[in-house]
């Protein structure tokens, strides 16, 4: 069984060859839809959305964060406030007095749903579960759950933080396992 | 100073898998329509707010596509964007300019065309319409993941139960079929619902609003300008907007969206209604169900049940017509469909309709007091917007 992200690109592989054969036959990449009849035009440019995004100001939270084992979040020198996702510039007190804070890794699950018709950039893993946790000092995070099996998980159950390498890609992140009750 | 603003034509698209139309035809439908029913031309159109959120379609510029299209170049335009709440933004937009009297006549136009992308891609670009860094990048959450997280946490707090949901499905479902413009046309039962499968769990594919291409347009004008069109105005007495954090780790609880209380709170302080009786002031309502977990909250937010027992709305059948609040008679997002740019614009077409009595005698309210409510949450409570609307003319 082919995952999602295959089939769909299954689906487009289907109806371009189509669209050349249209081409071969009439000069023209017009193929009728399945289900209506109706003539569509098949794209004949195509794009690849890639972007590069700015992690300068942060990039103590990957190197001295998950390259370390640590979730860090940061917080604001003046007032105190706790930022996670972390942010360099404290709105409130509009100042960029800021420091970086590791996180507590024990806390427990306040909501989590498991995904199971997946977008087209995730079509390749299996279900996941992704759930909201709130850590020991009150800070929400939003991560994978290692757990999948609607049966093993309920709201308010212990869970801790891992930093974890997400392959295939290899890269790493952080996700909440869940801690075995007595 | 403002002055009064009034619906004074609507037009409503066919909903569902428009293969047979590009966006600007698609579009024109709706646009011709409302036009013939306020009797202007096009050059009587000063402004235009457009509403179109796009990714999925082809046409990056639908706005000025689209005008080329329908004969309105010229006007003053603007491309509005608050997510699944645009339409509702474009009615804001339009509604302010002729409250402010840079306008006497203004339409908002809302169109979207999902179908040119394949679903997979569509569901991502909807999974990116939250935090993309913190949420998407690494966890792939989707629009049905996002209403999830509220609908785990809803039933384990509350004790509703996914049969709950599914009532909210059925009813919309029904209303559906008797709305020709609706996506869906067949009545669904709570098992049908309840066998279908997961989706983001605990939704099943039967809470989900499904992908539509639509279109809707209406013709607002100044009190001045209403009286020379048209003998049956629809009012706007109040619009309440707010907006939500983009990281739902950053909500307080996941059992209301705030955002949808506070804009409520607001539209209601603006007609001086209360929200602990404001049943008793709305004939029907079109709110927010992308998902069918969405008109529970709704419920709660806008202050037809009390936190926590929105769920005995739907479980007691009082949101159906002739029970103590009906909601979504038009068969809501869930059923009609959920063509992100037109659905507010829609909300606002069929409550315009229903309030002068004209819409299909299976799903028409009684109209007692003369006011509807819509409802129009972009993103998971992102954006939030409540717009009142009323055959009275509004005391400024
Ligand atoms: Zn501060």
């Amino acid at each position: 069984m082919s995952n999602q992200r295959e089939q769909a690109d299954m689906f487009l592989k289907q109806m371009e060859s189509f669209a050349n054969e249209m081409k071969k036959a009439i000069g023209l990449p017009i193929i009728p839809e399945p289900k209506s009849g109706a003539q569509l035009w098949y794209d004949q440019r195509e794009i690849t959305l890639k972007f590069l995004i700015s992690v300068e100001k942060i990039k103590k939270f990957f190197h001295e964060g998950l390259a370390q084992g640590k979730l860090l979040a940061t917080r604001c020198k003046k007032c105190g406030r706790i930022f996670f996702p972390p942010q360099v510039d404290c709105p409130y007190c509009k100042t960029s007095d800021m420091e970086w804070i590791e996180l507590p890794k024990e806390g427990e699950l306040v909501t989590y749903t498991i995904i199971t018709t997946r977008p087209y950039s995730f079509g390749h893993y299996p279900d996941y579960t992704v759930g909201v946790v709130k850590l020991k000092n009150g800070v929400q995070v939003t991560a994978w759950i290692r757990e999948t099996d609607p049966k093993k998980l309920r709201v308010g159950m212990p869970v801790k933080l891992e930093i974890v390498k997400r392959e295939p890609e290899g890269y790493l992140t952080y996700e909440f396992v869940p801690v075995e009750e007595e | 100073m403002t002055r009064n603003v009034a619906i004074v034509g609507t037009g409503h698209s066919k909903f569902g898998n428009r293969y047979d139309v590009n966006i600007a035809e698609l579009a024109w439908e709706a646009i011709k329509q409302a036009l013939e029913e306020a009797g202007v031309e096009q050059k009587d159109v000063e402004f235009v707010s457009f509403s179109n959120v796009g990714g999925w379609s082809s046409e990056g510029l639908a706005s000025v596509v689209t005008l080329e299209y329908a004969g309105l170049t010229g006007a003053e335009l603007y491309r509005v964007e608050a997510a699944c709440a645009s339409g509702s933004a474009a009615i804001k937009a339009a509604h302010d300019a002729i409250a402010s009297g840079q306008a006497d006549i203004a339409m908002a136009i809302g169109v979207e065309k999902m179908n040119e992308s394949p679903t997979p891609t569509v569901i991502e670009f909807i999974g990116r319409a939250g935090n993309f860094f913190w949420e998407f990048q690494n966890f792939g959450l989707t629009f049905p993941g996002y209403y999830a997280l509220y609908a785990t946490r809803y039933l384990a707090e509350y004790g509703a139960t996914e049969e709950d949901l599914c009532r909210v499905a059925v009813k919309n479902h029904y209303y559906a079929s008797v709305n020709p413009k609706a996506q869906f046309q067949m009545p669904i039962t709570v098992e049908k619902c309840m066998k279908s499968r997961y989706i983001a769990w605990p939704l099943k594919l039967f809470d989900c609003s499904p992908i539509t291409d639509g279109a809707a347009a209406v013709v607002l004008a100044s009190e001045e300008m209403a009286k020379k069109l048209t003998d049956s105005p629809v009012w706007i007495e109040s619009i309440g907007v707010s907006s939500g954090t983009s990281n739902l780790s950053r909500r307080d609880d996941f059992l209301h969206l705030e955002a949808g209380t506070i804009a409520a709170n607001r539209a209601y302080k603006k007609a001086g209604l209360s929200r602990d009786d404001i049943v008793r002031h709305v004939d029907v309502a079109e709110v927010h169900d992308c998902f069918t977990i969405a008109e529970i909250l709704a419920y709660e937010d806008l202050g037809f049940a009390k936190r926590g027992e929105g769920y005995q709305l739907i479980r007691n059948e009082e949101t159906y017509k002739g029970g103590k609040i009906p909601v979504n008679l038009s068969g809501g997002l869930k059923a009609k469909g959920h063509p992100l740019g037109a659905t507010g614009i829609s909300m606002a077409v069929d409550l315009t309709r229903q309030l002068q009595g004209r819409v299909e005698k299976e799903r028409q309210a009684d109209i007692k007091v003369g006011r509807a409510l819509a409802h129009n949450i972009g993103g998971t409570g992102h954006y939030a917007y409540v717009t009142l609307y009323s055959l009275s003319k509004p005391r400024r």
